[in-house]
């Protein structure tokens, strides 16, 4: 036991001092912050203030449109010509034809795309002024029109819990985060196992080992120290990640608003959610930010938190275990990175299927695709995540359990398998394997 | 110390070996001689547990050799290599805490093995920084640092180069002379009639010739005598008669060497008196087959078609 504990030892600590792993840790939340701080960014920040000149020659708008800090208006009833606007200090040209009650049409004519914010803000703008003057050619009061006008919000509730809305689109959604984590952890990971096995065999620093100990520890090692590595990476990530998120997300705030102003985390949620609202018309209203937070409270105290954690680390450590012996085996049948394609297709194949019937097991949790993916132990711990993030799999515990059960001993199974084909592979050398060949290793005898 | 009963090993439709049976005696050198691919490296990884006969046993002092008795061998296989980006000093230590040392004395000895060969200074270097022959020396430590009784050694002078062999040469003596049990797997064969008390020779999955070097050479003389003497070669090989029969022989200023087998039972006694009232007799010396002779010879006895077969490198 002590040797296979030096053997772990040695796997973690090589590749953490590694100094691409520090790179790895610090460049992935970066990116995935930088990112997403960049577009909302990118997609709210103005290059300053937009003049934006109406041609509206049926004087329907002119001196109606509110301006903002961000955009002004300039009114003309003559069309401007091309190389006028071009000259013009302007940055962009409405054109409002005069049957736009008829065909609700306008142009807008730019030097430089004006950005989302503006866009919407512009259609909003007209839009009210439009409905307006439309309402006033048909005598109808505006506070009529108010009560008339229905803006319908679909509640959803699952009869299972009375009382309770349910969110479980969402859930979903959270869950194929989940699954999509395992997804790239496995695949990451599991072709560092690969790498590593085939390493020591190109090294011929394996014959030395296994003399020693048993390739069957040899491989476990290998498979649990990069797991490790793994898992530290991995919390690292969501450590640093969470501090860079706050951090970038103050910053987003502070460049929209034009003020450093601090608040409390809830509070900047809010801020975040109007910002997108901004963006999506679809909840431009006040109360939709505060409700959006309302619903991710809500789906939070519903979700049985520690229940999803402790099953996502089974389901990640399973499917990691399960695949990362098959990983080990292929680098242990071949000589070189060239030769691995053959055995690796049957490998990524069931990853590939899994990912994607896991996207529409956020639509239809409860299809029959998602039921037989969410057993089967090659697609369950990416499927079975969607389906534990709805809650559907706490309603099915009886398939629930058979699924992990299942995966378990799968891999029991594929790690002896993996241990039969290890400890011939890697002692073979110069000798393209096939199919047939790996099956014969499969009963030699230790 | 180590036997080797009835091994059997097949891998497939292959059987590389076929009821392979021998014998160490403690505290001796002994050479695994046979050509390419005759089972030889099987053989190796079946005594070292590397991987597991069909049949038969192997005995450590006596009794069926078990996991822990791994740590009692140290073996330097013939493909060997090491981490290339791990650190020499790092490494070694790792390779020695593999064969149950402690941290602490493995370092110590490490050290001390480090300043022997005066190369301390590569301790903290990678091993990819070190040339073939270096990295060799560094696993050649690596494989004798926990002192086992059994040194098992593939090939140990290949990437050598004079002096180092020599070196590697020294050290194997010296841990025979302490009592270290070693085999040595070579084709060169110099090194086995240097070093080597007993043989076994493999050849297609069978042990072909075996025993101490000193009865295995006296078994493949044949009766042959070197003879120098002054005189009338024809004289002599007429004094001959039946005793013997002239084979070849050369003459040099005057004087004979001549290449004598002996015939129907003679012995030197009986040519000596035979020739010498026809020669000046000016010495006599027995020829006795060298070890790359006996390959061969043991080898192509076997079948004629496959003599040159992996005979030297």
């Amino acid at each position: 036991m002590d040797k296979i504990k030096l053997i772990i030892w040695r796997e973690f600590i090589t590749r953490v001092r590694k100094p691409s792993f520090l790179i790895m840790t610090i460049l992935g939340p970066l990116l995935l912050v930088g990112g997403m701080v960049l577009v909302s960014f990118l997609g709210m920040q103005e290059n300053g203030v937009q003049h934006i000149v109406v041609i509206d020659k049926a004087q329907l708008l002119t001196n109606k449109l509110k301006e903002s800090s961000d955009v002004k208006f300039f009114y003309e009833q003559a069309d401007l010509s091309d190389s006028v606007f071009k000259a013009s200090p302007y940055n962009a040209m409405v054109e409002v034809n005069p049957l736009v009650l008829e065909n609700n049409t306008i142009q807008i004519f730019y030097k430089n795309l004006p950005s989302i914010t503006v866009q919407n803000y512009l259609s909003k703008e007209i839009e009210s002024v439009l409905e307006r003057e439309k309402l006033r050619l048909n005598n109808v009061d505006p506070d009529t029109y108010r009560k008339i006008k229905t803006a319908l919000k679909v509640q959803l509730f699952d009869i299972e819990k009375a009382g309770k809305q349910s969110y479980d689109q969402i859930k979903a959604g959270l869950g194929f985060g989940f699954g999509y984590l395992i997804f790239l952890f496995i695949f990451l990971y599991g072709a560092q196992v690969m790498r590593g096995v085939m390493e020591e065999k190109q090294n011929r620093v394996v014959e030395v080992l296994i003399s020693s100990v048993k390739p069957f520890q040899l491989m476990m090692g290998k498979i649990v120290g990069v797991a490790m590595v793994g898992l530290t990476q991995f919390l690292l990530w969501v450590a640093l990640t969470l501090v860079l998120g706050t951090v970038g997300l103050s910053f987003a705030k502070d460049a929209i608003s034009g003020e450093a102003v601090q608040q409390p985390a809830a509070q900047m949620t809010t801020q975040l959610q109007e910002q997108l609202g901004d963006q999506a018309p679809a909840v431009d209203t006040p109360g939709a930010s505060a409700e959006m937070l309302g619903v991710a409270m809500q789906v939070w105290d519903e979700l049985p938190v520690t229940w999803i954690i402790l099953l996502f680390l089974f389901y990640f450590l399973g499917g990691y275990l399960l695949y990362s012996s098959l990983f080990a085996a292929t680098g242990a049948a071949v000589d070189s990175e060239t030769d691995t394609q053959q055995f690796m297709l049957p490998i990524t194949v069931p990853m590939i299927i899994a990912i994607m019937i896991a996207q529409t097991a956020v639509y239809n949790p409860d299809g029959p695709a998602v039921f037989w993916c969410s057993i089967i132990p090659f697609t369950s711990p990416v499927v079975m995540m969607v389906r534990i993030a709805t809650g559907n799999a706490f309603s099915h515990p009886g398939e629930l359990a058979l699924s992990m059960v299942l995966l378990v001993a799968t891999f029991f199974f594929t790690t002896w398998l993996a241990g039969r084909i290890y400890r011939t592979g890697i002692l073979m050398y110069g000798k393209k394997v096939t199919w047939k060949e790996l099956g014969k290793w499969l009963f030699y005898k230790g | 110390m180590l036997a080797v009963e009835n091994i059997v090993k097949r891998y497939g439709d292959h059987l590389a070996l076929d009821g392979v049976s021998l014998e160490v005696p403690k505290g001796k050198i002994f050479g695994l001689l046979g050509p390419n691919g005759a089972g030889k490296t099987t053989l190796i990884r079946i005594i070292t547990r590397i991987t597991g006969p069909d049949s038969g046993r192997v005995l450590l002092d006596g009794h069926p050799m078990t996991a822990e008795d791994v740590v009692r061998m140290g073996y330097l296989p013939e493909e060997r290599g090491l981490y290339k980006k791990m650190k020499v000093g790092e490494q070694a230590l790792y390779l020695a805490q593999l064969k149950g040392m402690e941290k602490r004395e493995a370092t110590d000895r490490l050290k001390a093995w480090f300043a022997r060969w005066d190369m301390a200074h590569w301790w903290n270097k990678k091993v990819e920084e070190l040339s073939k022959g270096m990295a060799q020396k560094v696993q050649f430590i690596t494989t004798v640092l926990h002192q086992p009784e059994l040194l098992i050694l593939d090939e140990p002078f290949s990437g050598f180069d004079p002096i180092n062999a020599d070196l590697i040469r020294q050290e194997i003596l010296r841990m025979s002379a302490e009592g270290t049990t070693i085999m040595l797997s070579t084709h060169n064969m110099g090194s086995v009639e240097e070093l080597c008390d007993h043989i076994a020779l493999v050849d297609r999955s069978h042990v072909v010739l075996s025993g101490s070097v000193k009865d295995i050479r006296k078994q493949y003389s044949n009766a042959t005598f070197r003879v120098e003497f002054t005189g009338n070669a024809v004289a002599f090989a007429n004094a001959l008669a039946y005793h013997g029969e002239l084979l070849e022989h050369r003459e040099e200023d005057g004087a004979c060497t001549a290449r004598v087998k002996l015939l129907h039972g003679a012995t030197l006694n009986n040519v000596l008196a035979a020739t010498l009232p026809a020669a000046q007799i000016t010495g006599v010396r027995e020829e006795v087959p060298g070890m790359h002779e006996i390959f061969i010879r043991a080898v192509s006895n076997q079948e004629p078609a496959t003599v040159a077969v992996g005979t030297t490198e």
